[in-house]
């Protein structure tokens, strides 16, 4: 179902920007009251880094567990880990897109699309049917998504990146940004780092982003490792050799003290690195 | 005049029975050949009449007739020469035509009258002693090939020389030199390899089980050494598998005649601009390709992600199936294709993902591209996939690492072990598993691949039965959420 919206009938948040959309379209058969719900947008580079897409999916799945809407913009890398991560939390995401309504872009994102509108969330764009995805929507695309939410998370984020402008348009409206630190040496993190040079509140934990909700994480009691696997929590970030070096563990036993960490959701792997997983 | 010789066609690497009929009648000097053959057959013509002529032996005055029969089967090569020459001079009465009954004849003749070695002997002696037919005349170093069939080789270095057996001049005799089997390749050894511990394990279980096999990982992280070092730790073929093996590579004319039984797992590598034909076999005739003549041993697939995809798709049915079947106007042939697959390839075009050093300058389209050249169906194929990231230098100045053999005798134990009982999973491992299926996107047929390598680990830790921890282990050498495509 789709659904224009007019000026007037625009959320408040978005209302209040200085250049809000004439129209803005909406695809799904949620009600419109997601759209004021208290919100948070994860945004970050199309090609991420492993570290970037697990860092991104765990983030919206936490925030969205706890009933805040994630908003991001559909896209491949980070955007699509974001829309993932919240589907994985249970809760409602929406995504905003710089094309048609009834478009799909990238069409590789058909099938995530109708999962978030199955699942509670929106699809929704200013660009009426028909309107074919073109670069210079993009940027425009980005202010409607600074525009829905409090707050801003940039995730990974090149020097010159997309999500930088969501990051600026959210700083002109005087919404909160938050940058995820990044390897000093990674030119993925260039843009975050950047960031965080000019005063982005740090995002080292789902926390730094609940804080400015007012929402406080229930104290899960922490999942703890025992024997092989708490030698190899300790010894993280890896490769597998590396750890078979340092721990002094054959490769079997490091395989699966690895596999077990995997599954009690405290560590995980990204192109043969592994990683303990931050806010766990 | 009439007279027959008997020998054998393949279709595929099936061989069949073909009687050559020459008749000699009186008219004018002329010589045809029919019965569906191709071009080399053809060209015998002229390499019998020089070859009859070099045997100082008469050619026959008249209009000869030569039918290779059933005349509905195609005939292709240079090995039926001996039996048309064969067959002329028996209707010539140069040689007596009941000397050719219960025997079957092989081989290409030289211009000068001496007998070729041709490929397939291997099959066209076990179509023989099929048949009943005990002893086969062909080329001196075929003569090894033959034997290994169970027929009487009968070896004749000349023409002249089998027209004096079918005389009952002389009886060439057949001495076998007592090393029919092909020496051991020269194969690299896994002690040159250092550090790569997680690979290393992989590759032992990969042989132990038979499991296919992915090494992903960034450009010289030693992914393509260590494929190559699989032969090294596999155990000898069976007697039957060598047979097999040999009786493909003697087609495809790949066997030593001094030395033609192939005991040890064939090692194929073809290079990644191969065509879809040159891997699982084609042409108009049809020939075996890399998959098949990988049967039994392993076909390593080096830059997987650069192969053409017709090729790779090509791959599915002998990887599901174990055999390649071949369909031509003029019927079908099946070649066996029972291979372990060994692949390496890098996780993105420019090939920096993985490793720390370097920053990946791939767009986000070009690397959803690369990842969808694999289909799932191909990836769901590897039991085990294991990312290999680039190794620091300590590692690369660690010491020396164990050698093949020493793998290989794990690996020939684990097989028997698993030859003798398949070890059943604990419900600890059970439980492992299912939770496994819950927590990780782990489809059913990822499931399956799991509790197979798990059922090898228990096999080559000497374990009755697959313990959480075997489970555990393999579920590290499932593929890799960035190897999926999207």
């Amino acid at each position: 179902m789709i659904r224009g919206l007019s000026r007037s009938q625009l959320p408040p948040l978005l209302r209040a920007i200085h250049d809000p959309p004439r129209r803005l379209y909406v695809r799904g058969d949620s009600e419109l009251d997601v759209l004021m719900k208290p919100a948070a947008a994860v945004v970050g580079a199309r090609a991420c880094s492993p570290y970037g897409a697990q860092v991104a999916r765990m983030l919206a799945r936490e925030l969205s567990a706890l009933g805040l809407v994630v908003v991001s913009g559909l896209a491949r890398g980070i955007d699509a880990e974001a829309h993932r991560g919240a589907l994985d939390g249970g809760g409602t995401t929406v995504a905003v897109l710089g094309c048609g309504i009834d478009r799909d872009y990238p069409a590789a994102h058909a099938e995530l699309a109708r999962r978030i509108t199955e699942s509670g969330g929106l699809i929704v764009s200013e660009y009426e049917p028909g309107v074919e995805p073109a670069p210079w929507r993009f940027p425009a695309r980005n202010r409607i998504i600074a525009g829905l939410c409090a707050a801003t998370v940039v995730v990974e984020a090149r020097e010159r990146s997309g999500a930088l402008i969501t990051a600026d348009f959210a700083l002109e409206e005087g919404r909160d940004v938050l940058a995820v630190p990044g390897e000093i040496t990674s030119a993925l993190s260039a843009g975050t780092n950047a960031l965080l040079k000019l005063g982005a509140t740090p995002v080292t934990e789902v926390a730094d982003v609940l804080e400015l909700f007012g929402l406080l994480r229930e104290e899960r009691p922490k999942q703890r490792a025992d024997g092989p696997a708490a030698v190899v929590l300790e010894a993280l970030p890896a490769t597998m050799d590396e750890l078979v070096q340092r721990t002094g563990l054959a490769a079997g036993a490091v395989a699966a003290a690895l596999a077990e960490l995997e599954l009690n959701g405290l560590a995980s792997d990204g192109e043969g690195i592994f990683r303990a997983t931050a806010g766990s | 005049m009439i007279a027959r010789a008997v020998t054998h066609a393949l279709v595929g690497l099936d061989p069949r029975r073909v009687e050559v009929e020459a008749h000699v009648q009186r008219g004018l000097p002329g010589f045809a050949i029919v019965g569906l053959v191709d071009r080399a057959v053809q060209e015998a013509k002229h390499r019998i009449r020089s070859g009859v002529a070099s045997a100082e032996l008469p050619w026959p005055d008249g209009r000869i007739t030569v039918s290779l029969a059933p005349a509905q089967l195609k005939k292709e090569g240079s090995g039926f020469d001996l039996p048309i020459a064969l067959a002329i001079l028996a209707a010539a009465r140069s040689v007596p035509p009941d000397a050719l009954d219960g025997l079957a004849a092989v081989g290409e003749l030289g211009l000068d009258g001496r007998v070729r070695p041709v490929g397939g002997v291997l099959a066209v002696a076990e179509g023989a002693a099929r048949n009943g037919i005990d002893r086969l005349l062909c080329a001196v170093e075929s003569a090894e090939e033959a034997a290994l069939a169970g027929v009487e080789p009968l070896p004749i270095r000349h023409l002249a020389e089998a027209v004096a057996y079918l005389k009952g001049e002389h009886v060439p005799v057949f001495e076998p030199n007592g090393r029919g089997v092909a020496p051991e390749p020269k194969l690299p050894d896994l002690a040159e390899v250092r550090g790569q511990e997680r690979a290393r394990r992989a590759l032992e279980i990969a042989a132990a089980g038979r499991h296919n096999l992915l090494l992903a990982g960034p450009p010289g992280t030693g992914k393509t050494m260590l494929a190559r070092r699989l032969p090294s730790i596999l155990p000898p073929l069976e007697p039957h598998e060598a047979l097999e093996v040999t009786r493909i590579h003697s087609v495809a004319g790949l066997v030593r005649a001094s030395r033609p039984l192939i005991a040890h797992p064939p090692f194929r590598a073809p290079h990644h601009g191969a065509s879809s034909p040159a891997i699982v076999g084609g042409g108009a005739g049809p020939r075996p390709g890399e998959a098949t003549l990988a049967h039994h041993g392993v076909l390593l697939l080096d830059e997987l992600a650069e192969f053409q995809r017709p090729a790779l798709e090509a791959l599915r049915q002998p990887l599901e199936d174990g055999v390649v079947t071949i369909a031509r106007v003029g019927g079908h042939a099946t070649y066996p294709a029972r291979f372990q697959l060994v692949a390496t390839m890098n996780l993105c075009p420019c090939g920096a993902r993985g490793d720390p050093a370097a920053t990946c300058t791939c767009s986000a389209q070009r690397l959803t591209a690369f990842r969808d050249k694999l289909s799932r169906a191909l990836l769901d194929r590897f039991d085990m996939v294991v990312t290999a990231p680039r190794p620091r230098a300590h590692e690369l100045a660690a010491p020396a690492a164990e050698a093949s053999f020493n793998v290989r005798d794990r690996v020939v134990s684990a097989r028997r072990r698993l030859v003798a009982s398949v070890p059943r999973r604990t419900d600890d491992a059970d439980e492992l598993l299912s939770r496994a299926v819950e927590r990780l996107p782990l489809s059913a047929r990822g499931r399956a691949r799991v509790a197979r390598v798990a059922r090898t680990l228990a096999a080559l830790a000497g374990s009755e039965c697959v313990d959480a921890q075997h489970v555990a282990e393999a579920l590290s050498y499932r593929t890799p959420r960035e190897l999926e495509p999207r």
